[in-house]
């Protein structure tokens, strides 16, 4: 049982950290490797209200959302856009955008790296233990994992029983042929990588209150959320749920039962074994 | 693959560029002293702690008296060239040959963190560098100093810091203040390896049942299992051989777990002000790698300036050995009188020099006397065990509850 819900909360903060990267590679066909730094951006955020204003980290969502959604927004319509518009086929954009991004990482890395220094930051915020089934857990994973349940499902339904999902969706499946269908392809694109942005951003809000962080290490996050993208089925938000909840089961599986050395080992084994036995992911759909 | 290669090309001739306009610069003709050191990467959060702040200190505090003394009386600035080497053993190699060679550094300053150091140990002795280590914890430093003449070694041997350990828990025991049942961790790192090798043996002979011994991997996001393992193990006492992002996830765990022990003792970042920051008093009691004696008048001074140029505090343990290292260097220059570099080397050896750390002399280019084991005590990090019997020492208390 404490495992089971150990890995379920773990499995959580996944899923949160994947889905940003999944709207913006499974719509906007953008392999966003600056994932993971828009994610610390979000983190300094909540230490920033916290420690200098101290206000809940959690307040700290009002202005993140929206401010990471904006820059979002902008960053494709600026940087990503003129891509889009020269790039003679998917594999020609992605490694297009794997490049720029790649150089926007390094970018952001060095504006936090300005503003905020390169010191460790992190602050005790709901810090006390919750008894939950009769084992104890940290208040601030307790609630970090409820909101991660609540933008998830929010997400899912947004996309699987709104219109504006479904245009979504249809970009997700074929971006030329919602085009003849009277969707606003680029519109759609947009919105769906600003969207992407604000959820990692939010993942980074919700991960200030336990992971002590520094301005360099998104690039963890990065690396955890592309694998859980890829295991999970390019562009399918409920593959990327259910792939973040196995690894985070697999981990403190192994951890608590095997040895806390094996963690990265069971995870990289499960990615292996997906790719080998369903190289299209989990909900995946096979490439034509 | 070939793309990132000429991507990280790019990102460095960038970064060259943005420093060359610096050093084209032409003051009254001043000593150039190169620097590479973690500003980005895994180690650049200890850095921005330990080392950097004290780069800075050190070129303010040295400038503002108007420079190193020279044998004609003449003062020469420090001119700083700064790289970052982003944790990357072969970024830093190539800094240094870009110092060495390019820049034409009169010095170059050791780099932070044991496997940069390393890395860079042959670059410096190639091109005849004096190379003062502190960041640089292993049990090879006799070695290294018999391969290469112009090296020391400053903050410590691995098993020293680890056999501090076992023994301050085997007087707490002796005394009766603690039992006998201890659990160990590490992370799974060259330094939390080597630490947990040498201490299990001591922990051992001395009679300690290890109720609990696991590693984990860097950057491990969920701690839980591990502190909920050490909880159920129900030990005495607690003994992580932990880097700074896991120092503190154990630390809070083991609050949110309650883990009731009477000794509790985390590594690098234990000595760190925001740990205190972090936990304010719960943290009274908690035994860290290092200290230093925090009441000195050299060590006071010292925490006001870096506070004043730097606007942070140092920390309890290396910060005031980094600055230390930078003095040595210092006091090397102007006692040989100008930037020959095995005359500095050999000043080095031969003399002794007052640092923020008290009296420093090299023995077999190594300082001998340091401080290996601390404690927070109302709201200070005291050393309470060092090799050699540094004054300051302060007796270790039993920790109660959280």
């Amino acid at each position: 049982m404490e495992i089971i819900v150990t890995g379920i909360f773990l499995g959580g903060i996944y899923a949160l950290i994947a889905m940003g990267l999944s709207l913006q590679y499974g719509v906007a066909r953008i392999m966003n490797l600056a994932s993971g730094e828009m994610l610390v951006a979000g983190a300094f955020a909540g230490f920033w209200v916290y420690t200098a204003q101290s206000v809940s980290p959690y307040v700290a969502l009002l202005i993140v959302v929206p401010a990471a959604f904006a820059l979002n927004w902008l960053i494709y319509r600026y940087l990503m856009l003129p891509l889009v518009r020269r790039a003679k086929s998917r594999g020609h954009l992605e490694v297009d955008s794997i490049l720029a991004t790649f150089g926007l990482s390094f970018a952001m890395v060095g504006i936090m790296l300005a503003v905020f220094g390169g010191s460790f930051f992190n602050y005790s915020y709901l810090s006390q233990p919750v008894t939950l089934f009769g084992s104890i857990y940290g208040l601030n994973r307790v609630v970090a994992f409820s909101v991660a349940v609540l933008i998830c499902g929010l997400l899912w339904y947004g996309i699987n029983y709104t219109r504006h999902g479904m245009a979504i969706r249809a970009v997700s499946v074929d971006p030329d042929a919602a085009g003849l269908v009277a969707i606003n392809v680029t519109r759609v694109s947009t919105f769906a990588f600003a969207l992407g942005g604000a959820v990692a951003a939010t993942g980074g809000t919700l991960l200030s209150t336990f992971l002590t962080l520094d301005a360099s290490i998104g690039i963890i996050f990065t690396m955890k959320a592309l694998v859980i993208v890829i295991m999970g089925g390019v562009g399918d938000i409920r593959g990327a749920i259910v792939a973040a909840l196995a690894l985070g089961l697999a981990e403190t599986f192994v951890a608590t039962v095997i040895d806390p050395g094996l963690t990265l080992a069971a995870a990289y084994l499960l990615f292996i074994l997906i790719l080998l036995f369903r190289p299209q992911g989990l909900f995946g759909r096979r490439t034509s | 693959m070939n793309r990132r290669l000429l991507l990280k090309a790019l990102a460095t001739l960038a970064m060259a560029s943005g420093v060359a306009g610096f050093t084209t610069a032409h003051a009254s003709d001043p000593i150039r002293i190169g620097v590479s050191a973690p500003k980005t990467g895994p180690l650049a959060g200890g850095a921005a702690v330990t080392f950097w702040p004290n780069v800075q200190l050190w070129v303010s505090e040295v400038n503002k008296r108007g420079g190193l003394r020279m044998a004609d009386g003449s003062q020469r600035p420090i001119e700083m060239i700064e790289y970052d080497d982003r944790t990357d053993p072969a970024e830093a190699i190539r800094n240094i040959q870009r110092l060495a060679t390019t820049d034409r550094a009169d010095f170059i300053l050791a780099p932070y963190g044991t496997g940069l150091a390393l890395a860079a140990a042959p670059i410096f002795d190639r091109y005849g560098y004096p190379m003062i280590n502190v960041s640089a914890i292993t049990d090879q430093t006799q070695t290294l100093a018999q391969r290469y003449e112009r090296i020391f070694f400053t903050l410590g041997r691995t098993t020293d810091l680890a056999v501090a350990v076992a023994n301050v828990l085997t007087d707490m025991r002796n005394a009766g203040q603690i039992g006998n049942k201890v659990a160990l961790v590490n992370v799974a790192d060259a330094f939390g390896i080597e630490l947990a090798q040498a201490a299990r043996p001591i922990f051992q002979q001395n009679g300690f049942d290890i109720v609990f011994d696991r590693s984990y991997p860097p950057a491990t996001q969920d701690l839980s299992p591990v502190m909920r393992g050490v909880k159920s193990s129900n030990p005495d006492a607690f003994v992580a051989f932990s880097y700074p992002p896991d120092t503190f996830a154990l630390t809070e765990l083991a609050q949110i777990e309650n883990l009731d022990v009477k000794a509790f003792y985390t590594a690098v970042a234990t000595p760190f002000p925001s740990y205190a920051g972090r936990f304010g008093d719960k943290i009274n009691g908690v035994l860290g790698v290092g200290g230093v004696n925090p009441d000195s008048p050299e060590f006071l001074a010292y925490q006001k300036a870096h506070k004043e140029v730097s606007g942070a505090d140092p920390d309890y343990w290396a910060s005031a050995v980094t600055y230390a290292s930078f003095q040595v260097l210092e006091q090397a220059i102007e006692g040989a009188g100008g930037v020959d570099r095995g005359a500095v080397a050999d000043y080095i050896k031969q003399n002794s020099f007052e640092t923020v750390m008290g009296t420093w002399t090299f023995e077999n280019q190594e300082i001998q006397n340091f401080w290996t084991v601390g404690q927070w005590q109302n709201g200070k990090f005291y050393g309470v065990a060092s090799t050699g019997d540094l004054p300051g020492a302060v007796a270790p208390i039993v920790r109660q509850g959280w």
